[in-house]
């Protein structure tokens, strides 16, 4: 154990936790604003009351990736300051549009949204909320096309004398295939995320009016059912809608994969050799020292069309690519760890598809104002949300590491990536402390979902008494209580 | 002038933004125990911050991005070769922020003295750290070949840094409690000009003596009459906030963590990181900086976004611009 795989275990733990809730930001911010458009448009209480509570339990989620995203940033020169003056030229242009064009326009425009219900014309405090939609995607977009330059470096050439990269062309790195192909790959997969989020809770809320735990539960308000049938279609339909665009994208990602990251695709595959008409894999048991399968049961010839659109065409394996890099980079190990690789493509697949059949089956299910009459299939609908934030975690595990050994392919050594003055027990403190906290703010993250979920919409905006919820003079009311302030 | 000062200037500019921003809501953080006398008087404070504590925070995320694309061996060097202080710092802002957001989402009071502690500490580290790091880069630390910083946690806790420790913190708490006399009205106003007068007694004598010594270390020319406005306007901020003129006050203080903003970025160019080991292993401009090409880049980005950004901000604090008092405080849910 050294300090580099401390380092790399502290950037895959905080990584990982920054995008658990980054996926949920991105489709959340998109579904509110929708639901506060239509509020707009209809006048609606009952949309105006969604949006307050779904906007509650997306604020508790969004305070979590600020807080974790600060970390990110900080720890490329904490724990990786080789890399970082290596790539900061190029990488560092991305990241600071970010902050500028992104961070920016967040951070400022979700305080006017929380603070200026009671403050600002309806129309720019809904305009607050899609700028805020907007700007989660922008920040998504910038730091994509960084991580897409270090598995396909585009528009740059390496300094002779200093040895750090240097950019030449902005646009070529802004324009990488790569980097819009994986954007659209990565914000559908958050869509996917959001839209289940959406499906969970509602879910949660329809099962437990129908089945209550308890006699003492508190019988929620009739208007509570039409209310969260209507949120459960939305995030039925958004899911569905995202769920189209994953597959279609992830079919160019495996397609750019086969062309810019052979090594990466093999080891998803367990493809030892070059092969024509490679079939897919379903399951595999391998030998890595060997370089074979023991046992391999694959769907012929749809791994090639998968990764060049021919049932016929060349696919690289895994003892090829090594030579071949053997003799272009010089003796080493560049196969990155196949197990990990294989089975993180098989669950990303797995589980994320069977979110994506939930959003589909359920909006048959629930077509002409029908829900569903067995509680499992609400349960199964709850279990959408944990499915597709695995998915979107086991993707990145097979994105970082099957680029591995490089950071940088074909530039720069994870190994030679670490910062040299920093020790092993420095990197020990920073990754046990953040670990911990980490942890801890899971469960208090958690505990306070649950129990806005469990206080249902009445909490962030109480029913008038006498049961009719029209009356405009409560509206105007309940919009001068400001329902956000700390 | 060349790109890569003009981007030195830029970052400066970035730290500086964040320094009399941020600067303001640590110290209303700091202050929450000493002003804040019950739950309401509490809410009162961190509304008062509520929607910019976040977006001036974006200020120090700007500037360690920047410093990343155009200066990526500074970037290296100091984050890593400042590795204990960095993660307290980072450490702190997390709990401070979901503090700020979780505090008040349940009726506890036991929940809400243990974010009351999360907000306290997480305020008070980064104040004190942040003038810790900056002395050190002004005095220099051990490095070796290739920028690579070998400073224990020993070598930064010199009586310089120390004291510039004291500067940040007494300063932001200063610069705090001028805020919330500027923004909060009842009981929470009156205690913090109060303060504000009490804190003075501090930060003064500590500023002059960060200032001067600093002014001796690394003589510039044009950074005395700054330090001595730095000074000058502190003692005006606090005095004029205990008469109750508090929108000049906070001008004042405003200027005063500016200008000692510009004194340290002014002493530091054009080496970024001295080394002790060997001077001639210092880090400059021109060796941390990125291409020409990357830089020009930049710019364009800078000058097209940034104007936009400061518009859009003024216009938030515009749109809060009443005060916030015992009565906006609405029951807790
Ligand atoms: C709900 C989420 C989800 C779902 C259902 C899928 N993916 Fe995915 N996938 C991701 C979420 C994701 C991700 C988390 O967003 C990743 C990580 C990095 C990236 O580009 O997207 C990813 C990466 C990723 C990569 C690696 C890209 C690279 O390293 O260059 C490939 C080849 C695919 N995906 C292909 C697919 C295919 C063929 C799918 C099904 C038909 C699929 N994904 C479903
Ligand atoms: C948010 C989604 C991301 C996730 C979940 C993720 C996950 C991971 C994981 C699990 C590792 C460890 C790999 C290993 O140890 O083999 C890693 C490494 C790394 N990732 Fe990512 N990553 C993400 C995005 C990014 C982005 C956007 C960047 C760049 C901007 C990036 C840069 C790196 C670097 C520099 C390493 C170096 C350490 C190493 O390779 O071991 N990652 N990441
Ligand atoms: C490893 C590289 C990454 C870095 C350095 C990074 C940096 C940051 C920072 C500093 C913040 C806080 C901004 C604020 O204070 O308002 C943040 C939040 C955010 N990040 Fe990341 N991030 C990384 C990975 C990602 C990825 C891969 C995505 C998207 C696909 C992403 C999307 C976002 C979004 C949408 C936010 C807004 C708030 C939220 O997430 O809830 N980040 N990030």
């Amino acid at each position: 154990m050294d300090a580099l795989d401390l380092a790399r275990w502290q950037f895959g733990i905080t990584t990982v936790y920054h995008f658990l809730f980054v996926p949920l930001t991105i489709g959340l911010s998109a579904i509110v604003a929708i639901l506060q458009t239509a509020w707009h448009r209809t006048g609606k209480v009952e949309y105006l009351r969604a949006t307050r509570f779904l906007g509650k339990l997306f604020l508790i989620n969004f305070a979590m990736g600020v807080v974790t995203g600060i970390v990110q940033e900080f720890q490329f020169g904490m724990n990786w300051s080789s890399y970082s003056t290596f790539v900061g030229d190029v990488f560092g242009a991305p990241l600071a549009m970010e902050a500028l064009l992104a961070f920016f326009l967040e951070s400022t425009f979700i305080g006017l949204w929380i603070f200026g219900w009671d403050r600002l014309p309806r129309r720019i405090h809904l305009a607050c909320i899609w700028i805020v939609a907007i700007g989660t995607n922008f920040s998504a977009y910038f730091i994509i096309a960084a991580n897409a330059w270090m598995r396909h470096p585009v528009g740059f050439t390496v300094d002779e004398t200093t040895g750090r990269a240097r950019l030449t062309d902005i646009w070529a790195v802004l324009t990488n295939d790569q980097a819009w192909s994986t954007y659209l790959h990565v914000v559908s997969g958050a869509f996917i995320a959001a839209g289940l989020f959406v499906v969970a809770v509602s879910a949660v809320k329809l099962m437990r009016a129908r089945w209550p735990r308890r006699s003492t539960d508190a019988v929620p308000h009739p208007s509570e059912h039409g209310l969260f049938r209507k949120t459960l279609r939305l995030g039925l339909a958004v899911t569905a809608i995202a769920g189209a665009l994953v597959v279609f994208s992830g079919d160019h990602q495996a397609k750019l994969m086969a062309q810019y990251e052979p090594m990466k695709l093999a080891g998803a595959e367990a493809l030892w050799e070059d092969e024509q008409g490679a079939g897919f894999s379903l399951f595999a048991v391998g030998d890595i020292r060997e370089g074979r399968n023991h046992i391999n049961v694959q769907v012929p010839n749809v791994l090639s069309f998968l990764a060049t659109g021919d049932f016929q065409g060349d696919v690289q394996g895994i003892n090829d690519v090594q030579q071949r890099f053997e003799q272009q980079f010089g003796p080493g190990d560049y196969r990155p760890d196949i197990a990990v690789l294989y089975w993180s493509f098989r669950l990303m697949m797995g589980l994320g598809l069977a979110g994506v059949g939930i959003g589909v089956l359920g909006l048959w299910l629930t077509r002409r104002r029908r829900l569903p009459e067995h509680r499992w299939m609400y349960r199964v609908a709850i279990l959408g949300l944990p499915a597709a934030l695995a998915a979107n975690v086991f993707g990145w595990i097979l994105t970082e590491m099957g680029r591995q050994p490089w950071t940088v392919v074909g530039e720069l050594l994870t190994a030679a990536s670490v910062s040299p003055g920093v020790s092993l027990t420095e990197v020990a403190i920073s990754l046990s402390t953040f670990t911990l906290l980490y942890a801890a703010l899971a469960v208090v993250e958690l505990k306070l979902l649950l129990r806005y979920v469990a206080a249902g919409a009445a909490a962030v905006m109480p029913y008038p008494p006498d049961d009719s919820d029209v009356p405009a003079a409560r509206e105007r009311e309940d919009d001068r209580v400001p329902a956000f302030v700390y | 002038m060349d790109l890569q000062t003009i981007w030195f200037l830029a970052i400066a500019v970035l730290w500086t933004g964040y320094f009399v921003l941020e600067g303001f809501d640590f110290g209303v953080g700091m202050l929450l125990p000493v002003i804040g006398r019950d739950d309401t008087d509490r809410r009162v404070m961190i509304n008062s911050i509520g929607p910019v504590w976040d977006g001036n925070e974006v200020w120090l995320i700007t500037a360690i991005g920047a410093t990343f694309a155009a200066f990526p061996a500074w970037y290296g060097s100091m984050l890593s070769g400042f590795y204990v202080p960095f993660l307290a710092i980072v450490l702190a802002l997390i709990v401070r922020g979901v503090a700020f957001e979780y505090r008040g989402k349940v009726d506890d009071d036991r929940w809400r003295r243990r974010w009351d502690v999360a907000i306290v500490v997480g305020s008070t580290v980064p104040a004190l750290a942040w003038g810790l790091i900056f002395a050190n880069l002004l005095r220099g630390l051990p490095m070796g070949e290739n920028h690579v910083v070998d400073a224990g946690l020993a070598d930064m806790l010199s009586p310089y840094a120390l004291l510039g420790a004291l500067v940040t913190g007494s300063l932001f708490l200063l610069h705090g409690a001028v805020f919330l006399s500027l923004k909060t009205d009842g009981p929470v106003r009156v205690l913090a000009r109060a303060v504000a007068l009490r804190a003075a007694v501090v930060a003064v004598p500590a500023l002059v003596g960060f200032l001067g010594t600093t002014l001796a270390h690394r003589p510039t020319g044009w950074t005395l009459p700054v330090a001595v406005i730095a000074v000058v306007t502190l003692v005006v901020g606090a005095g004029l906030a205990g008469r109750g003129r508090e929108g000049w006050a906070f001008a004042s203080t405003a200027v005063s963590v500016l200008g000692t903003s510009v004194v340290i970025f002014g002493s530091m160019f054009p080496v970024l990181i001295p080394s002790t080991t060997d001077p001639a292993l210092s880090l400059t401009v021109a060796g941390a900086a990125s291409g020409e090409y990357t830089l020009v880049v930049m710019s364009w980005i800078a000058l097209v976004l940034l104007p936009f950004v400061i518009g859009y901000q003024a216009w938030s604090y515009w749109v809060f611009r009443r005060r916030v008092t015992r009565a906006h405080i609405a029951p807790a849910h």
